[in-house]
């Protein structure tokens, strides 16, 4: 790739971001109502409120927790998932089950998971777990499911042995379904990230931004939703950069059969 | 069984490496059972190369599927090299007719031909080099890092036959290998095939519903009758070994042959059983 | 192509493995039954301290109670009033922003990757604004609800709209179709099939929102009656709401992806739902 178009795609990603925020600075910069302060001054407010401490007591432990709660959900949901994709009778048997719990808003979890719990880590991990795990695990069955027959045949064939079944074939042919429920967990994940935090908590992002509001510290806790939308977009483009490396072979397949 | 009126020379000249014996499919659905395939009986010898060929829906694609330890059988049994098979045996490779799916689409072209061999756990000097070997005598030397996706259908079907040629195959199947490229490409796969055949010494069983492809290709063609299969004839194809699309297609013996058994299909259409049925 | 499809209907599938002799719905119940009855046991057996998890015919029980109040019933009528609400505003801002952006194409270069750049700022955020504007009011959480489900069904038209046949849409410019013209017999049946996915990813989308803000800032509906049974200690009631907030969702679920398939029986286009 050269660097023009590179560029061009850039300044294109960040025209209107910047134009907002631009709007935003002018639409507030004279404002004396309380809930929308200054944009100016919710900036000055940024440097002071977070690297000075709060970075490495609340928003890593944040991170950790959803680090930890997602890859768990992962590797539960993508193992459970395969299980159940290639057993018949299992996938009839645990599928409504499944969809139940799936369609509980993972929210509601949290007064649950508390109960057994408590209120320290390990709840906000289980609850991250609880919530991520259901889109993975379903989306899971649905791409093992859907293997290609004849790709199955032929892995038959040349006497493929399980473990390489397994990696080369099931793991790698559910892939983009697989990624599909990865993404909707990720973004359920930085939910239930700040909600577990919100219900009982002593340090984290969420438990930070809801002291900020009762305390009416409204431009620290603008600063907050800032920080939060930044980390979303940051993960956001983290996800998409690991995704688009694993799956190019898949983006390609599409366009070429969409072109063929 | 009927023997073929014109067939001095099927099997028995050389040893069976492929010996199918009383096969029979019944697929149980609930309450009622479908026969797909009744009783089919022939051998393949080693090296030979043989065709079948039948109407559609004569149970080609049931068969091939049983031969390959993909599908068990209701009864008789299939025997490869002196072993029943159960399920897919060693020292047999398939080429499908879906190409597009049949090739990983995730691994490149090198990679589709390579995990086989790694599966049979050959040592790396010798992969490389079996690879190599296979996509230069497709005439695919230069797509080995491409995705399979991004070669034309006939591409594609060519690397599936290098990924079966490269595993040194003792027997290799072919379901309708060709039904789904275009004219052309079909004759240049043929010849493929017939080269790689010679060269190799490999035995082939091709199944196919196009009469001049089996006639053009095989040393011998057996013709199914229409479903629950049994086998309506064999024919033994005595044209020259050296076959090319021009002169093969254009010999009157090869006329004579494909208007032989494009009666039998007629027949087997309208349901002709063979004696005895 | 042979006798292994064409005997399909029999009921066993290429391989000729045949189909388990029980069908498939009554082996989903038996899992549901044995689900069940695990709840029941375990607590029963003293496995799991009743105090945590209560026996299943406790929840049953706690449930038909709950069905007996008003409250309850209020509380559902308010969640499902703030879940359609939220969504209709979602669709109609969701549509409309979509095609006017999806239909002019500089507006679409400019915007789309913007889109996808804002789309991931999570929807919590908003709480503590939500809360400061609008307290524990119905509107706090319909905030929420709208925000986090106008992305799911912006998104799909947006993805709509560009699936239109660039030849069709010149045809309609060549023949000087007026923009609303354009729009109802080129864009819209198009975009339609996406509109639809939109709508049920949004309508899910819209209910976790919506008991989400219920739970956490107290606007009035089922979500707050969970808060409510947690701070009273009535566990049996607190598993009760969840257990029907689960089912509404499945309800939401089934009823979205009937709507979806009734709109687009004439559809053509049998659309994979990867890029969901």
């Amino acid at each position: 790739m050269s660097v023009l178009p590179v560029l061009r795609r850039i300044v294109l990603l960040l025209a209107v971001p910047v134009l907002l925020v631009a709007a935003w600075w002018a639409a507030t910069a004279n404002s004396t109502d309380f809930f929308w302060p200054p944009l100016s001054d919710i900036l000055g407010t940024f440097d002071d409120t977070w690297f000075h401490g709060r970075i490495t007591s609340d928003v890593l432990p944040s991170l950790a927790r959803l680090l930890a709660g997602y890859s768990l959900a992962l590797l539960l949901g993508v193992g459970l998932g395969t299980a159940i994709g290639s057993a018949r009778v299992l996938r009839a048997l645990l599928e409504p089950s499944l969809e139940f719990f799936r369609a509980i808003p993972s929210p509601v979890l949290v007064p649950i998971l508390m109960l057994f719990a408590g209120i320290g880590n390990g709840m906000k991990v289980l609850v991250i777990v609880s919530g991520c795990v259901w889109p993975v695990l379903l989306n899971t069955v649905e791409g093992v499911r859907a293997l290609d027959e004849v790709l199955r045949d032929t892995a038959r064939c040349y006497r493929m042995r399980p473990h390489s079944r397994f990696v080369h074939l099931v793991l790698r042919g559910a892939s983009p379904q697989i990624a599909a429920g990865a993404r909707q967990a990720l973004s359920i994940g930085i939910i239930l990230m700040v909600i577990s935090e919100m219900f009982a908590a002593s340090n984290g992002l969420g438990f930070t931004i809801i002291q900020f509001q009762r305390s009416f510290s409204v431009p620290q806790m603008w600063t907050g939703i800032i920080l939060l939308g930044l980390i979303g977009i940051a993960l956001s483009v983290v996800f998409q950069t690991v995704e688009a490396r694993v799956l190019s072979w898949y983006t390609g397949l599409r366009r070429s059969q969409r072109e063929g | 069984m009927t023997t073929t009126p014109t067939g001095a020379g099927s099997a028995g000249t050389s040893t069976a490496l492929l010996d199918v014996r009383g096969l029979r499919k019944v697929y149980d659905g609930r309450g009622r059972g479908v026969e797909a395939v009744r009783d089919l009986t022939f051998t393949v010898g080693a090296g030979e190369l043989v065709c079948i060929v039948g109407p559609s829906g004569a149970g080609k694609t049931t068969l091939l599927r049983c031969v390959a330890g993909l599908l068990g059988c209701t009864s008789g049994e299939v025997v490869l090299e002196g072993r029943r098979v159960t399920g897919p045996p060693p020292g047999m490779a398939v080429v499908f007719q879906e190409y597009g799916r049949s090739l990983f689409p995730w691994m490149t072209v090198r990679q589709n031909v390579e995990r086989p061999l790694k599966e049979k756990r050959v040592p790396k000097a010798d992969r490389r080099r079996l690879v190599r070997e296979a996509l230069d005598a497709v005439g695919l030397a230069e797509a080995g890092d491409a995705h399979p996706w991004q070669l034309s259908g006939g591409m594609q079907q060519r690397v599936a036959i290098a990924r079966a040629v490269a595993y040194e195959p003792h027997i290799l199947l072919m379901d309708e290998p060709f039904a789904a490229v275009d004219a052309q490409t079909r004759a240049d796969l043929e010849d493929l095939v017939r080269a790689l055949w010679k060269r190799l010494g490999v035995t082939v069983l091709f199944v196919t519903h196009d009469i001049d492809e089996s006639v053009y290709l095989g040393q011998r063609v057996i013709v199914l009758s229409n479903s629950p299969t049994v086998v309506l004839e064999e024919v033994a194809v005595d044209l020259p070994d050296g076959r090319d699309q021009l002169t093969t297609r254009s010999a009157p013996r090869f006329a004579e042959l494909r208007a032989h058994i494009y009666k039998l299909v007629q027949q087997a259409k309208e349901g002709h059983r063979p004696a005895g049925e | 192509m042979t006798a292994a499809v064409t005997a399909d209907p029999a009921g066993r599938d290429r391989d000729g493995r045949r189909r388990p002799a029980v069908p498939s719905w009554a082996l989903g119940i038996a899992g549901l039954a044995g689900l069940m009855a695990l709840a029941e046991l375990v607590p029963r057996a003293g496995l799991v301290r009743e105090r945590y998890l209560p026996p299943f015919s406790d929840m049953v029980s706690a449930l038909a109670d709950q069905a007996g109040t008003d409250a309850f019933w209020r509380a559902l009528l308010e969640t499902l009033r703030g879940w359609a609400i939220g969504l209709a505003i979602a669709m109609a801002a969701g549509v409309v922003l979509g095609i006017v952006i999806g239909g002019v194409p500089p507006l679409r270069a400019a915007l789309t990757s913007t889109i996808e750049f804002l789309r991931p700022i999570p929807s919590v955020a908003l709480i503590p604004l939500a809360v400061l504007l609008y307290g524990t009011q119905m509107r706090s959480t319909l905030l929420l609800v709208v925000y986090a489900s106008f992305w799911q069904v912006l998104m799909q038209v947006l993805y709509g709209v560009q699936d239109v046949d660039p030849v069709a849409r010149e045809t309609a410019r060549s023949y000087r179709f007026r923009p609303l013209t354009q729009v109802r017999t080129v864009i819209w049946p198009t975009a339609l099939p996406y509109v639809m996915t939109g709508f049920r990813l949004g309508a899910a989308v819209a209910l976790i929102l919506e008991i989400t803000g219920e739970l956490v800032i107290g606007s009035p509906g089922l979500g707050r009656q969970i808060a409510v049974a947690q701070n009273s200690n009535a566990v049996p009631s607190m598993y009760a709401l969840v257990i029907v907030v689960g089912l509404i969702g499945m309800l939401v679920n089934a009823a979205a992806r009937a709507v979806e398939r009734r709109a687009l029986r004439w559809h053509p286009s049998v659309r994979r739902e990867v890029v969901s």
